[in-house]
């Protein structure tokens, strides 16, 4: 167990540098380096510009360097906790994104949470009533859920709060609470407004998951030992719940690496639509002015979030699993 | 069964069938069993995809929709840009039949404008004097065919003098019923494309994997976990932010098909891998291995058709991903921009939810994509069903 956690951790090392190269050269690609789009800007609306404050900002990030270079200081910086300057907001990044980024943990997380509170007794209900009523309704919400994409359930569903109470659901808490410290007071108004976002951006990740659990509960249920089972008099509840279910949990832990991305995909794009304080509204902005260093903080630990969900997830088979456990094997 | 025989009566001859003997009569098959032996591979999934009539529907459905893209022009009653100036943001016109108890066949009334003062909201009402017979197969707004063959015929087009806006329309007055089928071919089409380029990555990829093994199969199952680790969406609005402004539309929508195609190719890649990995060690390919072929040959000919089907039932599955991917990336703006029109870039006027709440038919260009998407998902699980025939 212990050589298989230090292997898997090891894997990570390389899979992270990649992905940093990757987020640079994203950072990259607009053409022009960031500092003389900046200058420009600030001369086109006739503001002065601070010479000293720019050959800082030169040095700092070493723009003058060759790319291998400031790529070097990028990742040194990263290591750091440093993940540059957002020209946009004239902030160091880490002081931007802050707040948002623990936004974003809590709505991810309350999301992974609702996905598999829901999801689970759907397909176990699924499964075990199959081509019931109960099975085929379930099974037409699901599709539906997953079809739909979410940033159109959530105008869907601003449009019909908005119809029928007359109110606005989007954000995270009361505005008036906004540029206020954290406090109880604020967490509760964030966990009261949690639910919208959670139920839009989980919706098709339930869906899949659920869909994915009746499947694989199918298949099991139809193997010899759940007759075995039933046969010697075992109560239905714990047959299900001791044998088959344990079974068909495997790929509903190793989906997280398949969940995650989805969810924080779906993420960016509803709290685009619901104006939540999230990643998406800010990534989009720090897009579309080309602010590239918050851009790219951004998809660094979005990915690195990924990185570390699969890890937990495959920890989790190992020692849900031991065929996992004792062969050191691939989870996937 | 065990019972001991009766003793044969004595002087009964013993019976002989004088009918000629067939040695393969219990083997030999009635007409139709014959006819079901018989069948190709592609017959055999034919019949069986038939019994799926969610996904025989959906693959009707499908065929709809892109053979309206062919005639997008032909089938919106204005052309792409048209303005209505005195009708913005006009609500959808209902379809009538009967006016005061005589059926006229089908014709809209025409709007009566008011600016509300009060609040500056444009009301329109129906005006139940002016019938507006809608005309089919007539001649209306000009416009060029594929952007080649100048042409006016339309399916429907409004009465003379009248309109016809069966969606409603826009802040610029135009038609977005219109605009939706024109936006289906933008839309509908870059499914396709970008799935052929992530088709042709995960078949080269997969198959180099696969077949090699050891560092080959390594790198590639290593740049796969890499990719996966992106949330598919910020990297897409990543990529497609750093597009050049100085592009043309036609360059973008390219632009596009290849950064969601790019990204995509991971899952058909591991269903090659796996696939080849599994099918390579058979006796038919280390056969073809033994009468020398080259590896190109091995892959294409021998191993790639034992799956094909599979591939395309999943390639199938993954267009939805593509169409949404569009439509969310143009919604957010970082897609495809005017004049070109998608069903995202229409969607991109829903964006405020104060211009939804007043004028909610802004929404129905989610409806097709909502259609296409569980269309080609049905479609999809009916292929993948229908894929393996023996089963």
């Amino acid at each position: 167990m212990l050589v298989y956690s230090i292997h898997r951790l090891l894997i990570m090392i390389p899979t992270l540098l990649a992905i940093s190269v990757i987020v640079f050269i994203i950072i990259q690609l607009p053409p022009g380096d960031y500092l003389s789009t900046y200058i420009a800007e600030l001369q086109s609306q006739g503001e002065a510009v601070n010479a000293d404050k720019i050959a800082f900002l030169r040095e700092q990030y070493g723009l003058d360097r060759p790319l291998i270079e400031q790529y070097f200081r990028w990742v040194f910086g990263l290591l750091q906790g440093d993940l540059g300057y957002s020209f946009e907001f004239n902030l160091p990044v880490n002081q931007v994104i802050g707040d948002r980024m623990l936004l974003t943990f809590v709505v991810s997380f309350a999301t992974v949470l609702f996905t598999y509170i829901v999801a689970f007794p759907i397909g176990a209900y699924s499964a075990t009533h199959q081509y019931s009523w109960g099975d085929y309704g379930l099974t037409f919400l699901g599709f539906l859920g997953l079809a739909t994409p979410s940033f159109l359930l959530a105008l869907v569903l601003l449009y019909f709060a908005n119809v029928m109470f007359g109110t606005s659901i989007g954000g995270l808490m009361d505005p008036e609470l906004i540029d206020q410290p954290w406090g109880w007071e604020k967490i509760l108004s964030v966990l009261e407004h949690l639910w919208v976002p959670v139920i839009v951006i989980g919706t098709s990740g339930t869906a899949g998951m659920a869909r994915r659990l009746r499947a694989n509960l199918l298949d099991e249920l139809q193997k010899q030992y759940v007759v075995t089972g039933r046969a010697k008099g075992l109560p239905p509840g714990r047959l299900l719940l001791k044998y088959p279910m344990r079974m068909a949990l495997n790929p509903f832990i190793a989906d997280i690496g398949t969940l995650l991305p989805a969810m924080l995909s779906g993420a960016a794009i509803v709290s685009v639509v619901l104006s939540l304080p999230t990643n998406g509204p800010m990534l989009l902005s720090a897009l579309r002015s080309q602010d590239m260093y918050l851009a790219g903080s951004f998809l660094m630990i979005e990915a690195c979030l990924i990185v570390v969900g699969v890890f937990v997830s495959d920890m989790a088979l190992a020692v849900l699993d031991p065929r996992i456990r004792f062969h050191g094997g691939q989870s996937r | 069964m065990n019972r001991p025989k009766p003793p044969a009566a004595p002087g009964l001859a013993h019976y002989v069938s004088p009918a000629p003997f067939d040695a393969g009569a219990s083997e030999a098959m009635s007409a139709e069993l014959e006819h079901y032996y018989l069948a190709s591979q592609w017959r055999m999934m034919w019949w069986k995809f038939r019994r799926h009539r969610l996904a025989v529907i959906s693959g009707a459905i499908l065929a709809l929709l892109y053979g309206s893209v062919l005639i997008s022009e032909f089938l919106a009653p204005y052309e792409l840009h048209t303005r209505n100036t005195d009708f913005i943001y006009a609500p959808p016109q209902p379809i009538h039949f009967f006016h005061e108890g005589r059926f006229v066949g089908p014709f809209v009334y025409g709007y009566n404008y008011n600016l509300n003062l009060e609040n500056l909201r444009r009301e329109y009402t129906e005006d139940t004097t002016r019938v507006q017979p809608i005309g089919f197969f007539c001649a209306g707004d000009s416009y060029e065919f594929w952007g080649l063959i100048p042409g006016n015929l339309h399916l429907m087009c409004p009465a003379p003098g009248g309109t016809l806006f069966l969606m409603g329309t826009d802040r610029l007055g135009r038609d977005l019923m219109s605009r939706m089928s024109y936006g289906a071919r933008i839309s509908l089409t870059i499914g396709i494309v970008g799935i052929t380029i992530s088709f042709l990555l995960g078949i080269v990829l997969g198959g180099l994997a696969g077949y090699y093994g050891g560092w080959v199969d390594h790198a590639v199952q290593r740049t796969i976990e890499i990719i996966r680790s992106f949330p598919e969406l910020p990297l897409w609005m990543a990529l497609s932010a750093a597009l050049p402004v100085s592009w043309s539309p036609i360059l973008i929508y390219f632009g596009i098909t290849l950064i969601l195609g790019l990204i995509d190719w991971t899952g058909l890649a591991r269903a090659v891998r796996s696939k080849l990995l599994a099918l390579r060690e058979e006796d038919f390919a280390t056969a073809a291995v033994l009468m020398g072929a080259s590896p190109r040959r091995v892959i294409g000919r021998h191993l790639l058709p034992s799956f094909m089907s599979h591939l395309i039932a999943s390639a199938t599955l993954s267009i939805p991903a593509m169409i949404l991917g569009e439509t969310a990336l143009s919604f957010l703006g970082l897609g495809l921009r005017p004049p070109v029109t998608s069903w995202g870039v229409l969607l991109t006027e829903a964006q405020n939810i104060n211009v939804v709440a007043l004028y909610p038919w802004l929404l129905l260009p989610c409806a097709p994509v909502i259609v296409a998407v569980l269309a080609f998902n049905f479609f999809g699980d009916g292929l993948r069903d229908a894929a393996d025939p023996y089963k």
